[in-house]
């Protein structure tokens, strides 16, 4: 198989999820886009780790660390949200902004 | 007999320095002081005169060097010979009787104590200048002469014209200051030399056109102090000073600087025509101005001030044509003349409270020892014999005719142009002189007010004052002294023929003329006033606008530009400053999603230019 | 072209669709929904690539218990059921242009870089051989995950508690 392909897909997963974290409002899915970024992590090393036939196999090691880490961290990240839901009763990213500095004139 | 000549020098300097120091209370003490340093000045240069004529040498010369720049040396040094000590001697008399006078005069003023120690030290100043033997000295005092005057012009803190006053003429003859500063070091680091007597002696080998040069230069310094064409407007405006002050200093001393210095530097003057025909034609210009201008003033002092700088125009003249004895005669009987004159009219304004002619009259019985006074210089002062007016300006006009005539010193044009000015001159000066006198003291009073008495110190000076104005001018010619005196003994001061009797025709139809006319109308001016006369042809005017105004704009440009520009630049960069940075903080929106976008964005960029480059 | 190449391919197509679908949708839960999809297409792509434990890892933990932390942080939340317009920020453009750079960046590098690498894909990655080598090799960090799990399991439970001196209140 073309290693290219998966490559090429962990890429494009890679920048969708760029787009995701900068682009939306709510935080919930603002998390979902960090997800789509760690499978396109997890994609290019398996394929590697395959490509490259390691014995330690450390690449889908690594993956599997990756997922268990993902979980680790959807669950303090709700946390937060639903911290910050309860004391500001919003999660809209956009209406968190206390560290602003206002321009002082 | 140097250390007395630094005596003379250094007693009213020391009694102006001590001055300064008196509270304002101690006006006994100050009074003291001053007069007792100036009388015992007075009479050691009197006694130094005698010395000095005593003696087979004429020079006397005691120095100190006190800087050098490379070869050129600067000395601190006094010169005594005939010109000097005489000069020197008239200075003190003048001033001491000034401030014997001032004592009563400023009687009822709190500055007193400041007044004399200015007037000390405007004394010494002009000692300095009389008695230097280094050009660079001479400045020194000419300098200090100028500070006093603006000081002194500007004494009566309460009176609205003073200041402006007293910067104009500040000002007026900074403007001449700076050329005869000029003119000093042109002649100095072009003779090698500073001092006065080695100059003029080497003045042959010296190149023609910097002696030229040094001497049109110290011609502005001339014109500025002693108030001639075109620097001469400062001179009326400065009689709002204490009329002491304008007795001491625009009468016999400052003004005279001028003529003294260039009496002094005359061998130079001699080297080429230019710097004297130049000096014929301002006196001639400055004669007619004077007289014309005093015929049309209101004000007593005005019109001494113009007379004076009608007569300073006559001595002008005298040097002009090559005679500096005669130019050096008059100027010592208009020194005694012309205090004694005005030291009169100041115990006019101090009995009558006012100064304006037309609201004075018939003062004549109610101030008898006055009108003698004042009767005696204005003789004096139109010329007629035997008073010393008489003498030392038929040796002006006279040494003028000879010059014409071709068989004296200077140019023979220069010699008909100050010859014909200075008869004309002489028909005015009669005419302003009998003018002054019939408006003051005779005719009805205008003002029906009473007179302050007039204090005993006042008039005693004036009686001192009156006896060198009659005596100076017979005594001046007997045995010739004063020429032997001055260092040219060939000179004859005695009254040319011609010019004698065209001067006493003129005087006698210009009094005549203006009595008629006045005794027609006792209570109307004589001269019916025309404004271009009485403010003197608007000069000051002309001044006003071809250099003041220009002048005012260019400093508030600059000053403008220092605040705008340059103050603009270093403020804009505190503005710019904050303007940057208040630009930079809208970065910091807290916005999370702001943040991330700019981190991942410049990382991407460097990405795509790693990849590129 | 080999059969794995299409399947692969197709695999891709639906797991780049509906991540795409998951970041420009209006509809909170349906986002989630199909995040479901996405995975389970990368989950299919593990196991074309012989990757067998992480397929079924992939599809146990991101799909069963990551998509059910997320939905119910939806719920938590409250946030609209239903087609909402206030969920794209004003940074869209932006984020479209950061976001395209680095897929473009990213994708010519790799074609450049890889171009025409070949993996034979003889050896399956079974559970028995990842497992030996995770109990084998890596069983410090096998350990160590285990323990940061439980310290986030903590920190989870303590960020939310509701009384007293939770982190975050000020």
């Amino acid at each position: 198989m073309h290693i290219e392909l998966a490559v090429v897909l962990a890429a494009l997963l890679f920048s969708i999820g760029v787009y995701g974290v900068l682009a939306r409002r709510n935080a919930v899915l603002v998390l979902m886009s960090i997800e789509l970024m760690l499978n396109a992590v997890n994609i290019n090393l398996v394929a590697f780790d395959v490509w490259l036939r390691d014995t330690l196999h450390s690449g889908q090691t690594f993956a599997l660390f990756v997922v268990a880490l993902a979980a680790a961290e959807v669950g303090v990240g709700l946390a937060i949200v639903v911290q910050v839901y309860r004391l500001r009763a919003t999660v809209a990213v956009d209406d968190l902004d206390e560290l602003t500095e206002p321009a002082n004139e | 007999m140097s250390e007395i000549g630094w005596l003379v020098l250094a007693l009213p300097l020391g009694a102006a320095l001590a001055g300064f120091l008196l509270p304002q209370r101690a006006r006994r003490l100050a009074a003291i002081l001053s007069v007792g340093a100036l009388a015992v000045s007075t009479v050691l240069s009197m006694g130094l005169a005698v010395r000095v004529v005593g003696e087979q040498e004429r020079g006397l010369d005691s120095a100190v060097t006190i800087a050098k720049f490379g070869e050129l040396q600067v000395r601190a040094g006094i010169h005594l010979d005939g010109l000097s000590v005489v000069v020197a001697v008239a200075v003190c008399v003048v001033a001491l009787l000034v401030q014997v006078y001032s004592v009563a005069y400023l009687r009822d003023d709190d500055s007193y104590p400041r007044y004399a120690a200015e007037v000390s030290l405007f004394t010494s100043a002009m000692l300095i200048v009389v008695l230097a033997a280094d050009l660079i000295m001479l400045v020194v005092g000419w300098e200090i002469m100028g500070v006093c005057s603006y000081l002194l012009i500007g004494h009566y803190r309460d009176v609205p014209e003073a200041r402006p006053a007293a910067v104009k003429a500040f000002v007026v003859t900074r403007v001449g200051d700076i050329g005869f500063l000029l003119g000093v070091l042109v002649i100095g680091i072009g003779a090698g030399s500073f001092d006065i007597m080695m100059v003029t002696a080497n003045v042959g080998g010296l190149p023609a056109e910097t002696v030229v040069i040094a001497c049109l230069l110290l011609l502005a310094g001339v014109a500025g102090k002693s108030a001639q064409f075109p620097l001469h407007t400062w001179l009326p405006d400065a009689m709002v000073g204490p009329t002491p002050i304008s007795a001491l200093i625009h009468a016999a001393t400052m003004v005279a600087a001028g003529i003294y210095v260039v009496a002094r530097l005359f061998p130079l003057f001699g080297v080429d025509a230019l710097p004297l025909t130049v000096l014929g034609v301002i006196a001639a210009i400055t004669m007619l101005l004077g007289a014309l201008a005093a015929l049309a003033q209101d004000d007593i002092k005005r019109v001494l001030a113009w007379s004076t700088v009608s007569q300073i125009a006559y001595m002008s003249g005298g040097l002009a044509v090559g005679v500096p004895a005669a130019a050096v005669f008059h100027l010592l009987t208009h020194a005694a003349f012309k205090a004694l004159l005005f030291l009169a009219a100041g115990c006019v304004l101090y009995a009558t409270g006012r100064a304006l002619m037309s609201q004075m009259g018939g003062l004549r019985d109610a101030m008898p020892l006055t009108f003698v006074a004042m009767t005696c210089g204005l003789a004096a002062l139109i010329g007629l014999p035997p008073l010393s007016g008489f003498l030392s300006k038929e040796a002006v006009l006279g040494a003028a005719y000879e010059t014409a005539r071709g068989s004296g010193e200077g140019t023979a044009w220069v010699g008909w142009l100050v010859l014909v000015a200075g008869l004309l001159t002489v028909g005015l000066t009669a005419a302003y002189a009998t003018r002054l006198w019939l408006r003051t003291f005779f005719g009805t009073a205008r003002e029906k007010t009473a007179l302050k008495p007039v204090p005993r110190l006042m008039l005693g000076s004036l009686v001192v004052l009156a006896v060198p104005t009659l005596a100076l001018g017979p005594i001046g010619l007997r045995s010739q002294w004063l020429p032997n005196w001055l260092g040219a003994p060939d000179v004859a001061l005695r009254p040319e023929a011609v010019t004698t009797v065209l001067s006493m025709v003129l005087s006698a139809a210009a009094i005549a003329a203006v009595a008629a006319v006045w005794r027609r109308a006792p209570d109307r001016d004589p001269v019916p006033s025309r404004a271009i006369l009485a403010r003197a042809f608007y000069l000051d005017e002309i001044q006003d606008f071809l250099v003041v105004r220009p002048y005012r704009w260019l400093a508030t440009e600059v000053r403008d530009y220092d605040l705008y520009v340059v103050d603009g630049a270093v403020e804009g960069y505190g503005n710019a400053a904050g303007t940057a940075s208040n630009l930079l903080s809208r970065l910091q929106t807290g916005n999370v999603q702001t943040y991330a976008t700019v981190v991942l964005g410049t990382a991407a960029v460097l990405a795509i230019v790693a990849v590129l480059l | 072209m080999t059969a794995q190449d299409v399947v692969f391919a197709l695999l891709g197509v639906i797991a780049v669709g509906s991540a795409l679908l998951v970041v420009t949708t209006s509809n909170v839960v349906r986002a989630a929904l199909w995040l479901v999809v996405t995975f389970g297409s990368v989950a299919g792509c593990f196991l074309v690539l012989t990757a067998e434990l992480v397929a079924w890892v992939q599809v146990l933990i991101y799909i069963g218990a990551i998509i059910v932390l997320l939905l119910f942080g939806v719920m938590l939340t409250r946030a609209p059921i239903g087609p909402t317009d206030e969920l794209n920020s004003g940074h869209r453009l932006v984020a479209a242009l950061v976001a395209s750079a680095t897929a473009a960046t990213l994708t010519v590098l790799s074609l450049q870089a890889f171009h025409g690498v070949f993996v034979r894909l003889d050896q399956p990655g079974t559970a028995a051989v990842i497992g030996s080598a995770l109990f084998r090799t890596w069983v410090l960090p096998f350990e160590v995950i285990s323990v940061l799990l439980l310290s986030a399991l903590v920190g989870a439970i303590t960020l939310t508690r509701p009384e007293v001196g939770t982190a975050g209140s000020r």
